[in-house]
């Protein structure tokens, strides 16, 4: 409560706020195909929020006399196999697909970012019982371990998002620990110590807030990861099933097509699924530029 | 040496036992009945009594592990419903398809992406440096199955150059005599250039499939540590002593930069075993990834759990393996043990 | 192999110097545009001559000699002047000469020696690469000459040397092996860059000997880069100061130490600790009135306010593992791989006393200041403060105890104690918001406004973050927060290691106006006893987490009791006075 009072009203221009906007611009201005990504991004974002209210067609309405039909003003995508129009199919599915990646990447972040942050500060058996879990994770092929996830705990949307959320655990308890660790021997968090502040206090104000910008990279950088890795489980038939709109599942279906000649049925929904990934990595570098220059690859 | 090899090994103990641990519980612990998974979808209330029973499942639960464990240590991953053959002999007979394509694929990926990368460094700002980011990019956001969609529909379909995507060999040719079970060994083994040149036109599309996929976490790593370790002092003072370019940037910088490609390999062959799977669908390959994809649509679960363990061990091994690699790279952790 | 570049031949009659500097200019492109890091800096440098570059952090003095030698990185480069070496020009000298005069005729040492040697090679293979580059021996040859080259940097068993990796040898044996690779090619000029900074006082003694001798012993001109005066002084013919990257004094060194000309030169000259001169005596002259030297008669009456008896510390020792077992960390760890950072120490502070804490890296000194903060649990031993044990405090407990208040600490590293999110009135409010007694954001604000006019911060920089300060004002901030629960006891960890001299010098004269204002004792903790005894009426030397000398710091500095200490005295460089 009292720690704005400190802040005082004087410092206009040294604000972090200030200096990361402007630090901001510089990135975008360097690189602009991270402006791109971000307009990208509110696109994707837009479909996901309105998209089933503006689609020209209705998504799951077949229309056999129409069915196969390429590209066309009447139908931008195309037609499938049932006559649906995909353009609209693959509008309507920016929501789930947006709706699990995001979920996914919240309850990873919640689980492994506080558990990876207690791991790294407390060490001792928390960082040894966090390791270990995070370590039989990985033991398994990701992709692989979340099949046999959804195999096991059932073919529904729910699991599909818990999945994705267990196989990206260990990405995000590798970052938040390694950074808790650097910072518990840091001489600000020794300073903190000797001020008065207890530990928990300690993890609250001083570790948390330094580990929430890497940890934010994290977050874009993976979201094209659970986005990818729900569609790959949807493309072999796990999680949604037909006639629901979603991206692998249209690929999957338009994949038998490929071969005599309707390449529009899997183009177009694998297409934007590429895009949505693309973008998400871009913005992910991005910001990872604007947190720390130095990691910049 | 030996002595540095056993420990690592022992190392890799623990980690398979948790292995173990978590197939065990996809099996058992989870929601629902075990016994309606593993009786399949069109099973009757006898059928299902007689499936628990067979599988311990009335049994307490250490015991049922104990058991699960016995079965393991004899090789036996249960029988797979819908062909009634033992898992275990499946997956032994279709891995040896799934192995061609996955090092194929990394092979391609490496011979393309560590050069792409060490370039991109040592030419920073140049157009191979851009390329190189453009690749790195690209590579990571393209879902593996629509790259193979679209390879097969450009050569296939457009061009006509690649034969059709229906698994190891068109129908008109023979498999060679199974040596290493790799189709492009054993043929030239078998001086046999006719099933060697009709393999290898299968297998290209999906090899680069996953090449593709790996490309870029390779050559993006490459490119890191490559310019990591040429801003680094021991390379200016290699540079300041005068030594030729290209003992700078093989002997001093190019060893080193090789330590973090190698740790990233143990993350890129998880994606590359994950990416697999989904070729060998888009492929009609038949691999250990396609089986247990057929298993998982026929509600068949005793392959899917012997497929998900299988590959667990092998990437247990794999990892030790590049462990193993790094340890005669790193004098470092040679002498720790 | 290419033949060696020809240098050309000298004629008796001109001596030309060995190396020229006329007018270089060195610019570096960067975010906000070019950035002249050098501006038309003159200097030569003779066969057989001493040449030292001193200057402060950013004066340009590295950025020099790497133009000299053309390996500036991407972003630099010479926009003017010319630089000449035995007459060749080596602004214009094609990049295959550059490199053949590399490692051939001049050579480089760099600071942090473990760094500059390439970690996954034999170091005898690194010192035949250079040898086998120049052609200076063939194959058959070269383990030969590599391994006499170690004997010569005196390595023990260079026979066995050869075969070991840089992370098998110490700090001091690496700078040995740089040595021995940048004179394996028997260069005419070697460029040595800080090449002691980071290393103990009696390893830079050693190191510095072995340099100079055997430069001297076959002719050859040498270039020191570095920052402190008084070893630039001790071992070199002739001074270049540099300031902000131009050159503002060159004077033989025993005229810049006796009569130094630029102000400049003088404020450096005087804020150089040195043997006989006073804390004050290091503030530039004129800067406020003289204050009389601080009253800092021992007094034997003092009451003691923290005794500590019989200390001891143990850390268990820990192998690294490989990747797959780092976080399966199964197997114990044995009991007898236990290491004694502090090994039974026994000392007492008195109140308003100033104790020195010295000793070279490893010696415990860092462990002994955690243990009397209470940030970490000693293994035995007893820390008694103002008549209560607070060795018995678990470390964990003790940050919400009211004595928590009374222990503060100032850390070594400026920047990396201070939280980067925390603007510097945050972060000394910091412990008066958990342990103070002031409620009420005015009391807060007035009190850090107090504490920064105490310290000499000026106020508006209050709301600034860490990021925005400079290493002085952040060393302020770590103080005014050390000092504003008013403790009667400050730990001061090497708090002026990471500050250049002119700064030290006024952190320091800071911290004895704090003391004698508000009547604190200190501990002061460092590696530099020239600078304790500045400070400090009482010395504890340390060594190998044993004391092995304590007393009045004008005892110690003038008849010291044991070797070792004589030892780290002698190692202090001695400019000739």
């Amino acid at each position: 409560m009292s720690d704005s009072v400190l802040s005082a009203p004087a410092a206009q221009n040294g604000s972090p706020a200030v200096a990361l906007l402007r630090h901001a611009r510089y990135v975008v201005s360097e690189n602009p195909v991270t402006g791109l990504a971000f307009a990208l991004f509110l696109l994707i974002a837009l479909c996901a929020l309105i998209g089933p209210y503006l689609v020209p067609h209705d998504p799951l309405a077949s229309d056999t006399a129409a069915a196969l039909k390429p590209p066309s003003l009447a139908h931008w995508f195309g037609t499938d196999q049932l006559g649906r129009d995909i353009f609209s199919r693959v509008v309507v599915a920016t929501r789930l697909d947006f709706a699990i990646a995001l979920s996914s990447v919240a309850l990873v972040f919640a689980m492994g970012g506080l558990s990876g942050v207690a791991a790294g500060y407390f060490g001792g058996w928390t960082d040894r019982i966090v390791g270990r879990i995070s370590d039989t994770i990985m033991a398994f092929p990701l992709f692989v371990l979340a099949m046999g996830i959804v195999a096991a705990l059932g073919n529904t949307v729910t699991n599909i998002v818990i999945a994705t959320a267990i196989i990206n655990y260990p990405l995000y308890v590798r970052v938040a620990r390694a950074e808790a660790n650097v910072l518990r021997d840091c001489g600000f968090v020794q300073a903190a110590r000797l001020s008065g502040n207890g530990e928990f206090r300690i993890v609250l104000t001083h570790i948390l807030p330094n580990v929430m910008p890497i940890m934010m990279v994290q977050i874009s950088l993976t979201m094209g990861y659970a986005i990818l890795n729900a569609a790959g489980l949807s493309f072999i038939g796990l999680g949604v099933r037909p006639p629901t709109p979603e991206w692998g599942i249209m690929v999957a279906e338009g994949a038998g097509n490929i071969i005599s000649g309707e390449w529009w049925i899997a183009l177009f929904p694998g297409a934007t699924l590429m895009l949505a990934v693309f973008c998400f990595n871009l913005l992910g570098d991005g910001l990872r530029d604007l947190v720390d220059p130095r990691r910049r690859t | 040496m030996l002595a540095t090899l056993g420990k690592r090994l022992a190392t890799a103990i623990p980690t398979l036992i948790g292995v173990v641990i978590v197939t065990f519980l996809l099996t058992r612990v989870l929601p629902g009945d075990p016994a309606v998974y593993f009786a399949g979808p069109a099973a009757t209330p006898q059928s299902i009594a007689e499936v628990r029973k067979s599988l311990g499942l009335d049994r307490p639960l250490p015991e049922q592990f104990l058991r699960y464990v016995g079965d393991l240590a004899h090789g036996d991953l249960g029988n797979s419903l819908s062909t009634g053959q033992p898992v275990v002999k499946e997956l032994r007979s279709r891995l040896p398809a799934s192995a061609e394509l996955t090092l194929s694929g990394l092979l391609l990926s490496l011979v393309i992406a560590v050069p792409l990368g060490v370039l991109a460094a040592v030419r920073q700002g140049s157009w191979i440096d851009h390329i190189c980011r453009i690749v790195a990019t690209a590579g990571v956001s393209l879902p593996v199955f629509f790259t193979g969609l679209l390879l097969v529909y450009i050569f296939y379909f457009v061009l006509g150059w690649a034969p059709s995507p229906v698994g190891r060999l068109d129908a008109f040719a023979t498999a060679p005599p199974s040596i290493t079970g790799f189709y492009l060994f054993d043929s030239l083994l078998a001086r046999d250039f006719e099933s060697f040149r009709a393999a290898l036109s299968q297998l290209i599309l999906p090899a680069v499939t996953l090449a593709v996929f790996s490309l870029a976490p390779i050559a993006r790593m490459t490119r890191a540590s490559m310019l990591a370790v040429l801003s680094s002092d021991f390379v200016r003072t290699a540079r300041a002593s005068g030594l030729a370019t290209r003992t700078v940037i093989v002997t001093y910088a190019f060893r080193n930069a090789m330590l973090p490609v190698i740790t990233t390999l143990g993350m890129v062959f998880s994606f590359l075993l994950g990416a697999n799977v989904l070729v060998e669908k888009v492929f009609a390959w038949p691999g250990i990834g396609s089986y247990a994809v057929e298993a998982l649509i026929a509600s068949d679960f005793a392959p899917v759990q012997g497929f998900v363990l299988a590959m667990a061990i092998l990437y247990v091994a794999l990892n030790l393996a590049i462990d193993v690699l790094y340890g005669v790279i790193d004098p470092r952790v040679r002498v720790d043990g | 192999m290419r033949a060696p570049t020809p240098i050309p031949e000298q004629d008796a009659g001109h001596a030309l110097p060995l190396l020229d500097i006329r007018d270089l200019t060195v610019e570096f492109a960067t975010r906000r545009g070019t950035v002249r890091a050098v501006r038309h800096v003159n200097f030569s440098l003779a066969k057989g001559e001493t040449l030292a570059i001193v200057g402060e952090s950013g004066s340009g003095k590295s950025v020099t000699s790497y133009a000299a030698m053309r390996i500036l990185d991407r972003a630099g480069r010479i926009a003017e002047g010319a630089v000449s070496f035995s007459g060749l020009d080596l602004r214009a000298a094609p990049e295959a000469t550059m490199r053949d005069l590399r490692g051939r005729e001049i050579s480089m040492i760099f600071q942090n020696p473990r760094a500059a040697l390439n970690p996954i090679r034999k170091i005898g293979k690194q010192i035949e690469d250079a040898l086998l580059q120049h052609a200076q021996v063939d194959r058959a040859a070269a383990a030969g000459k590599a391994v006499a080259m170690l004997e010569q940097v005196r390595i023990a068993r260079p026979r066995e040397r050869y075969h070991a990796y840089p992370f098998e040898l110490s700090g001091g044996m690496c700078q040995r092996v740089v040595i021995a690779l940048a004179l394996a090619c028997r260069p005419q000029l070697l460029i040595a860059d800080e090449p002691t900074t980071g290393l103990d006082v009696t390893t830079q003694k050693a190191v510095m000997d072995l340099l100079v001798e055997l430069t001297r012993e076959r002719g050859m001109s040498t270039i020191l880069i570095t920052h402190d005066l008084g070893l630039a002084a001790a071992y070199c013919d002739r001074v270049v100061v540099m300031e902000k990257g131009e050159v503002v004094e060159s004077a033989g060194s025993e005229t810049i130490f006796r009569h130094p000309e630029h102000p400049y030169t003088r404020k450096l000259m005087h804020a150089t600790p040195r043997p006989g001169v006073t804390l004050r005596a290091l503030l530039p002259e004129g800067s406020g009135e003289p204050r009389p030297a601080p009253a800092s008669a021992p007094d034997v009456d003092r009451q003691p306010l923290l005794t500590v008896e019989n200390l001891v510390k143990d850390y268990p020792r820990q192998g690294a593992r490989g990747a797959l077992s780092k976080l399966w960390r199964s197997e114990p760890v044995p009991e007898s791989d236990s290491f004694r950072a502090v090994d039974g120490i026994s000392f007492s502070i008195g109140r308003g006393e100033s104790v020195g804490l010295v000793g070279e890296s490893g010696c415990g000194k860092s462990t002994t200041s955690s243990l009397l903060m209470r940030l970490i649990d000693q293994t035995s031993g007893s820390i008694v403060f103002d008549g209560e044990n607070i060795g018995d405090i678990p470390a964990r407990r003790f940050a919400k105890m009211p004595l928590r208040r009374r222990i503060q600490m100032v850390f070594q590293d400026a920047t990396d104690s201070l939280n980067p999110r925390y603007t510097a009135a945050r972060a000394i409010a910091d412990p008066i918001l958990r342990l103070g007694n002031l409620s009420g954001r005015d009391a807060v604000r007035a009190r850090c406004e107090e504490l920064a006019g105490q310290v000499g911060l000026p106020l508006d920089l209050l709301d600034r973050f860490p990021h925005q300060l400079s290493g002085g004002q952040k060393a302020r901030v770590g103080i005014a927060r050390a000092i504003a629960l008013k403790p009667d006891l400050v730990i001061l960890d090497e708090p002026t290691a990471a500050l250049d001299v002119s700064v030290q010098a006024v952190v320091l004269n800071l911290l004895q106006d704090l003391k004698d204002s508000l009547g604190m004792s200190y501990l002061f903790v460092s590696h530099d006893l020239n600078v304790v005894r500045l400070l400090c009426d009482r010395v504890i030397v340390m060594q190998a987490g044993k004391i092995v000398e304590q007393g009045p710091s004008k005892r110690i500095m003038v008849s010291p009791a044991t070797d070792y200490t004589r030892e780290l005295l002698a190692a202090i460089p001695h400019p000739p006075l």
